[in-house]
This record gives structure tokens, sequence and C-alpha cells, in this order.
């Protein structure tokens, strides 16, 4: 039986205001962020403006600056900030027990 | 056939600005009206055609000029048909035919077809080489040409040649104009601003031939010169006609639609067929045909109206020209010709380059020029269109209106706050100084919200001084103090923070954001690479380096690349490498897959296409030939490049790629504001360039000439001559105290040259030549702080530290788990 959550690891493999990634076979690959408050947020590791993996921006609030041109992309959300349009798929993710969860029919749906 | 609720199927001829505006003000009044289809003839999405200038000086890319991505046709339901013009109109059966031979039926048709480049007819110019400067195509072909160098002739000194001019002059071309007449944009100047600029233009490099008329263009299978009628030959592997825009009218013309100068339209942008629009600089209206962008927009707000059968009606335009030539302002507007009655006020200040002439008649501006300070620009204008009455203030009238409504304010902000809510602010989207405070009370709080919001400084971006200063009149001083601090998230600005940072000994990001009150919980993607960096270097071998305050390529130690993969280089000490090396090079790219191998500029060979997750595994086998990073991701010393030298050099002086690999040896590893390159050249030929990198040294027979400051970047600038030196060491010391400086001293993401022209030379050589004591100080310390930086990062990360920047935390492998289930 496999349950709704799938386990990915400890919150402390991801550097605090830092990203790991899962990737997801035959789909996009998720990146999975830890801000500097401890909340973790889950979205495809892809900038919706030129497709930069987001999993190496920096971290600032609850916001990612991608890597190639430094557009903010809001963590809970996705959607990229200030004047600039887009949107990445966001995944439902949680902690419990210090394990990082992330949602087992997002991932699916988000990576199809 | 099963019929939906159809919409009306309007049709749009043309992608460009007036074509892309007319829907966007259409989709602003009712967005399901109309199923759209626009047709381009150019393969691109829609683009800010003002802004190829800047693309050909390479200011810009084509990716940022362009207005509406691909995402705006897709969310509106709008389908682009890009790169297949329409060849065809029958009004009868109410359909258009695409030259590939796509036919689509229409209820409403909109033209937008603008204009074309107007090709003088002379013998050879279609010869390959003579281009137009009107689409990308054509920044591209200059683009091409200005790669190969040369002599370029740019035929018509009107603003859109002088553009042509200024671009290829930057990228390196020596730039003829020609002018057929007396003097350059003698629609928009007068007789002595364009001297002022003809000047001007001649003392950046260009040669400005006025009265200058075009026989023949030579050439037999490409340009090889323009031959003009009084015989005068001038060399040009390339041509641009830049001598004017015609209407472009030809399909309306076939499809038996009324043409004048354009295609003629009423006040609703309606053509002779009730069902057919047209709108921008293709058509013609009371007798007017427009070629700047205001008048368009003015066009596309009445046609909208009209499509959503609330007609408004456009009246014509008054137009204004506000431009940067060469980086050279100038404003004309109205009537400057003179004639019966007409007054002119002037006012010269040669010292300042500022010449002024206001045209006054009947009591009413007419018309005026400003050349070198056009600031009061937008008010001439004001006072011109509205008709008003100037002969209380006619005497101060040339002075600006600070001084003309009395106080004789010279700050610029005054004059702002004085225009009325009326007053034109950005010309281009037609956003008047009502509208911007709006938008800026509404919450907009810089400049990227406000051009953002209601699009001013949008565009061309010539009054973003005015929308910055009305920032500031609205919000006070929460803007002000924006325009020097750090970024958002502080009051401070740089050289505040460093001090501070200094002054009470603070060791980690999170203290600086306490103690000098951050707004934001952890900074921001400027700010935290910048307090990295000043801790480090304020703290040599105490401070630990946040990982997460690095951007991706100094976290990555290697390059990220627009596919997410990444670039490695090894560091070639000096330019110089070993079978050794290159095999273990060789064998990294086949065992990697690397699909390209390039040598650098900086004499090292850059490995491209490498995935995160084998960077280690890369650099292993890089580490175990005896190479380290080479930092070319780095703000930090990037290469030393060096010439042969007297080893092998018969002009050789000095051994100059032994003293350039003493010198990498020294400073390799060390963190700076910005990225470094040095390089030695072993005499004055100078092989190695030395003379436009940030730290140069040119051997003579004497000594060593040590060069700071240079920059080979966009902005090329030689270095200056620091001073001479007799001996290796001195020059090593003399390096190590400079870097130091700039270490401690420049702003983050501030190179070298911008840094000694803000704190000038005479500064450095106070610090570093002249003060011996200092020198030895400075030295002493980035020798310190070097033993603490040349660990090599990629064997640490071998070693296995940090090893979660480059392995995946999970992977999810859904169709094995249904099977397993």
């Amino acid at each position: 039986m496999i349950g709704d959550w799938l386990d990915i690891g400890w919150l402390d493999e991801i550097p605090l205001r830092g990203a790991r990634t899962v990737p997801v076979e035959g789909g996009e690959e998720i990146a999975v962020f830890r801000t500097g408050d401890n909340r973790v947020f889950a979205l495809v590791n892809r900038c919706p403006h030129k497709g930069g993996p987001l999993a190496q921006g920096i971290v600032h609030g609850h916001s990612v600056a991608c890597p190639l041109h430094n557009w903010n992309i809001a963590l809970a959300t996705g959607e990229a900030q200030g004047s600039d349009k887009g949107c990445t798929p966001a995944i439902p993710v949680k902690v419990d027990a210090g394990r990082v969860l992330i949602c087992r029919a997002g991932a699916l749906k988000a990576a199809a | 056939m099963t019929h939906h609720i159809q919409r009306p199927h309007l049709v749009v001829i043309g992608n460009g600005m007036a074509g892309c505006r007319a829907v966007e003000e259409l989709l602003a009044r009712d967005p399901h009206r109309y199923r759209v289809t626009i047709f381009g003839a150019e393969p691109h999405v829609n683009y800010n055609r003002i802004m190829l200038s800047p693309v050909l000086a390479g200011e810009k890319t084509f990716d940022e000029i362009v207005i509406n991505g691909h995402g705006w046709y897709r969310d509106h339901g709008i389908e682009l048909i890009a790169g297949d013009p329409i060849a065809q109109i029958d009004r009868v059966a109410k359909t258009v035919t695409s030259r590939s031979g796509r036919t689509l039926g229409y209820d409403k048709l909109l033209i937008a077809t603008g204009s074309d480049p107007f090709i003088i007819p002379v013998p050879g110019k279609d010869l390959p080489g003579v281009v137009g400067f009107r689409e990308m195509n054509d920044v591209d072909a200059m683009l091409a040409a200005a790669d190969k160098g040369g002599d370029a002739v740019v035929i018509g000194g009107g603003l859109l040649g002088l553009e042509a001019a200024h671009g290829l002059s930057l990228r390196g071309m020596k730039v003829t104009v020609l002018h057929l007449m007396p003097t350059l944009m003698e629609r928009q100047l007068d007789e002595a601003a364009a001297w002022l600029l003809k000047s001007a233009l001649e003392a950046r490099g260009q040669t400005i031939l006025t009265g200058a008329d075009t026989a023949e263009i030579l050439g037999t299978d490409a340009v090889e010169g323009v031959r003009l009628k009084d015989g005068r030959v001038i060399p040009a592997s390339l041509v641009v006609m830049a001598v004017g825009i015609r209407p472009c009218t030809a399909l309306a013309r076939d499809a038996g639609l009324d043409i004048g100068r354009g295609i003629k339209v009423d006040d609703h942008m309606v053509t002779s067929d009730p069902d057919v629009l047209a709108v921008g600089e293709c058509v013609e209206h009371a007798g007017q045909v427009y070629g700047l962008v205001a008048p368009l927009w003015e066009m596309c707000r009445a046609l909208a109206d009209g499509l959503v059968e609330q007609p408004s009606g456009y009246r014509g335009s008054v137009t204004s020209t506000k431009l940067k030539v060469s980086g050279i302002d100038v404003f004309s507007a109205g009537d400057f010709s003179g004639g019966d009655g007409a007054e002119d006020i002037v006012l010269r200040d040669a010292s300042r380059g500022v010449y002024k002439r206001v045209v006054v008649k009947n009591d009413r501006v007419v018309g005026a020029v400003l050349y070198g300070d056009t600031a009061d620009g937008a008010w001439y204008f004001d006072l011109l269109k509205k008709q008003e009455d100037v002969s209380e203030m006619r005497d101060l009238l040339i002075f600006g209106q600070a001084h003309a409504h009395g106080g004789g304010q010279t700050d610029p902000k005054a004059a702002v706050a004085a225009l009325s809510d009326d007053a034109e602010i950005c010309g281009c989207n037609g956003v008047s100084k009502g509208q911007v405070v709006a938008c800026i009370a509404g919450g907009a709080a810089s400049l990227d919200a406000v051009r953002a919001g209601c699009k001013a400084s949008a565009s061309c971006g010539s009054c973003t001084g005015i929308v910055e200063n009305l920032l500031a009149l609205t919000l006070g001083d929460e803007v002000q103090a924006g325009a020097k601090t750090m970024c958002k998230c502080t009051s401070f600005g740089h050289d505040d923070v460093r001090r501070e940072i200094v002054d009470q000994g603070m060791q980690s990001i999170p203290e600086v954001m306490q103690k000098l009150h951050w707004s934001t919980p952890d900074g921001c993607s400027s700010c935290r690479p910048a307090l990295n960096y000043y801790l480090l270097c304020a703290l040599p071998g105490d401070y630990k380096d946040d990982q997460q305050s690095r951007f991706v390529n100094e976290r990555m130690h290697a390059n990220i690349q627009k596919d997410g993969t990444y670039s490695v280089v090894p560091r070639m000490w000096g330019g110089l490498t070993n079978p050794r090396e290159l095999r273990a090079i060789a064998d990294v790219v086949e065992k990697y897959d690397a699909p390209m191998v390039k040598v650098t500029g900086g004499q090292r060979l850059d490995i491209f296409g490498i995935k995160k997750e084998d960077l280690p595994a890369v650099w292993a086998d890089l580490n175990a030939a005896g190479m380290v990073s080479g930092h070319a991701y780095g703000k930090s010393l990037r290469t030393v490049k060096t010439c042969v030298g007297s080893e092998w050099c018969r002009f050789g002086t000095q051994d100059s790629t032994g003293l350039g690999v003493k010198l990498e040896r020294m400073s390799w590893g060390s963190w700076m504001p910005h990225k470094f390159k040095i390089a030695v050249s072993g005499c004055p030929r100078n092989c190695a360039e030395a003379t436009i990198k940030d730290f140069g040294v040119v051997c003579v027979d004497s000594g060593y000439e040590l060069h700071v400051g240079g920059n080979g970047g966009i902005k090329v600038r030689a270095t200056d001559l620091l001073c001479k030196v007799a001996t290796e060491a001195e020059a090593m010391g003399y390096c190590a105290a400079f870097i130091q400086l700039y270490r401690e001293e420049a702003r983050y993401l501030e190179r070298t040259a911008p840094w000694l022209e803000r704190v000038g030379l005479n500064y450095l050589k106070a610090r570093i030549v002249e003060d011996t004591q200092g020198r030895e100080a400075l030295t002493a310390r980035f020798l310190h702080s070097q033993r603490f930086s040349q660990e090599d990062p990629w064997a640490e990360r071998v070693a296995g530290r940090e090893h979660e920047q480059h392995a995946h935390m999970a992977a999810f492998t859904p169709v094995r788990e249904e099977e397993i289930a």
C-alpha cells in the first residue's frame, strides 16, 4: 500500500536557506527548499522564465532568486514576483517528526 | 460544421508595435469580444522596435526588448502566425491569404503594416551588405558585419541613421555618415544644435559628411564602397540606408482601399471599407503621416474605443522628440522654422555644452530646441500643447520652469513638482504625471513597479529621470534614500555597511542585519552576496563563508549554462600547460561526454555540458593530474594572461611568462568585489593585452610598467599607468597592494575600472606609490588573507565537503512503486 506522502529524508539534509533536488523518473525534477525560518516548500525545478534550475538560486524570505536571470519566485505558489509573469507548479510538502514528506499525487501531477 | 456562439474574427496584419498595442487596448476594454489572429512578417514575437538601437549598441539583448512573449498570445487565446506575411486581401469574400497560401476569413480586418525603410534608387542598392535599420534581421546583419570590423557607411543623418552609426561605432567599425542636407537631423534640430551635435559626434570618432549626395554603391559581389556625386569614394563593407521610412501601403492599395501618402483613415481608424481598419505608421489621418511612437498609442486607443462601440475619435497628434544620440540629450518640439511674428529666445552655455532655443509667437510657445540639457523639454511641450499665454514669464522662460515660476529653484524635483497633472511624462506610452502619481500612490514604490503598473518609462526610457523624481516626490525619503542604498532591504549604502562591519567588529550576516535594522528577515539576492564578501574580506581566516549567500557559480565552483549544466575551467598557470594536463582534460571530455571544449580568452580550456552531479568526479580527475580550480566562475582572480617573453621572443625584454606564473600563484583563490584579470606583456608590443586588464604589467628594458583599471568588456577602458618599478619583487608587491586596496575599498560588484574612475588615479597613487608604509601594510594584509584562501575548492568538494550541493536528496520512481504495490 502506498501512502499519500512520500518520505524523502531528514529536514537537516536541506541546507538552511537552500534547496535539494528530487528527480522524478519519467517527469520533471522537483526542488525542495528550506527557508531561514525552517519552512519547507517544493516546486518543479524549472523557472517559468527560461527554465533555470531554481534549486540553485538564492533563497531569501519565502522566495528564491532564479540563478539564470534573477527572477524572484514565490516558494508557496511558484508565481513570479514583481513585474515578471509566470508560474511554476508548487507541490504540497510537510515536515513530520523531522522527516520531509512530499505529496505523492502532487509530485506525479507536477511531473506529468 | 457546428457553430457555437461565434465571436467575430478580428484579423490583424502586422505583429509590430501598433498591431499588438491595438490588440492590448482592445483586450483591456473587452477581452472576449473578438477572436483574434495576428499575422507577422518577421519570425518573432512582438518586440519594441525603438529598442533596436540599444540591441545594436550591445546594451540590450533581443529577449530584453520583447514586449509580449509567447505566453501573452497563449493567455489571451490569440493565434500568432509569424514569419508568414499576408500577400492578398479579398474584400468581397472577406478573406486574407498569406504568402504560404493560408486563407482565413475575417469579420474585421486591421492593417498595421507599419513602414518600410526608403531605399534610395541608386545603382548597387541591391548588393549584399546594403541593409535598412528597421527589423531584427537588419540588426543581425549589422552585427555580423561589425564582427569582421572595417568601414561602414550610414546614409542618412536623421535619428535612425545616427543611432545606427553610434551602435556600429561602439561595435568597433569605422563609421562615415552621409547626409544629403546641410545639417544633421534638420527636421528636429535647428542649425546651431545640429552643429553642436555634429562636433560632438566627430569628437567620438565618426566622420560626418553633410551635403553628401550618393551617386552609386560600389561593389561586384558585395558592397565595397559608396561614390558621391562629387566624385568622392568612401570604402565600406556595410552600407546602412536610413534616409527615411515610407508607409507600407502596397497590400491596401492592391485591395483597392483609398490611399494617399498612407492608408486613409477616419477619426476611428476606419479605412474606406467599413470592415477594414488601419493603424500606425502605415496610415494617413487628416493629411498627416506619423513616424513616432506616441501618435501610434493615441491611434490605438481611438481604434479600440471604436471596436467596442464607444467611439472617442483620434484628433491627430502634436509630436515632440526627446532622444539621446551617442549619450547626448536632444529635445525638439513644434515649429522652429521662424517666420512672421515668431520671436526666438536663445540661451547658450558653451562651457556646459548647452544650447536652448524657444520660439514664441503671439505670446504662445510654438517650438523649442534643446541641446545638452533637456530637463525642461516636457514643460515647454506642455506649454506648447496647451497654447498657454507666456507673456507674464517671457523674460525667464528660457531659464526653464523652476525660474519662470519664480523662486529660482534649480532642483529638478521642484521642476517636476511644478508640472500640471495632465502634463505628459512618458511620450512613448502617453502617460501623464497624474497617472504616474496615481500608480505610485497605488503601491508602486520603485521604478520597475511604475513601469509594470502604468508603462511610464517602459519603452525608450528617456523619461526615467522624471519618473524617479516623481517617486521621490510622492514617497519622500523612502525612495530618495533608495537611490544609494545597497538594496531594498536597508537604508544604508555599501560604504556605510562596510564601515560599520569593521568599526563594530561584526562577525556574521545575521548580526549585520540585526544591528543595521534590515527590513527583511534574511536579505535578498543582492545584499546577501555583498555582505558575505565584506565579512570575508574583513575577517580572513575567522569568517565562515556562507554558501547559501553565494551566487550559483561560486557555490557550485563552476559556471552555470542556459540549460542548467555547468562548464569547468581548470587553472593553467600563466597560460602554460603540459601533456599530462592536456591528457587529463581530454579524458574528462570523453568520459563525461562533454559536448564542447573551448579555448578561452584567458588562455585556458573550458569544458562544457557537465551535470551538477558529475562535477565532483570531474574535479577528482583533474586534481589527479595536478590541476586546481580556475575560478572562472568567481568574483575573484580569473587568469593571468602572458606572452612568451624573453625566454623565446626576440623582442622580449623580461621573463613575462615567469612573472605571470608568480603573480597567479600569489593571487589565485582570493575573493574580490568583482572578477579580476591580470596580464603580463614582455615588451611594449603588448601581445598579452595588459592595458585592458584590471592589473597589467608591460615589461620594458629598464623594468616593469604597472597599469591599472583596464576593462575589455561592454565599455572598453584602457588602463592608467600607476607607476614603473625596477624589479619583479616590486611588481609583485605593488600588485598585491593594489588588489588589497580594491578588495577593501571597492563596492561589491564594482570592477576596478569604475572604481578607479570614482576614486581617481591620484588617490590610488597616493595610497600605493607615494605611501611606502601604507603599501607594505596592504601587501602584508593581502598575503595574510591568502593563507586562508588557497585551498583548492574542487579538492575540498572531492573530499566530500558540501556534498549536498551535488547529490540529489532522494529519487522518485513512480512506475516501480506501482509495480511493488
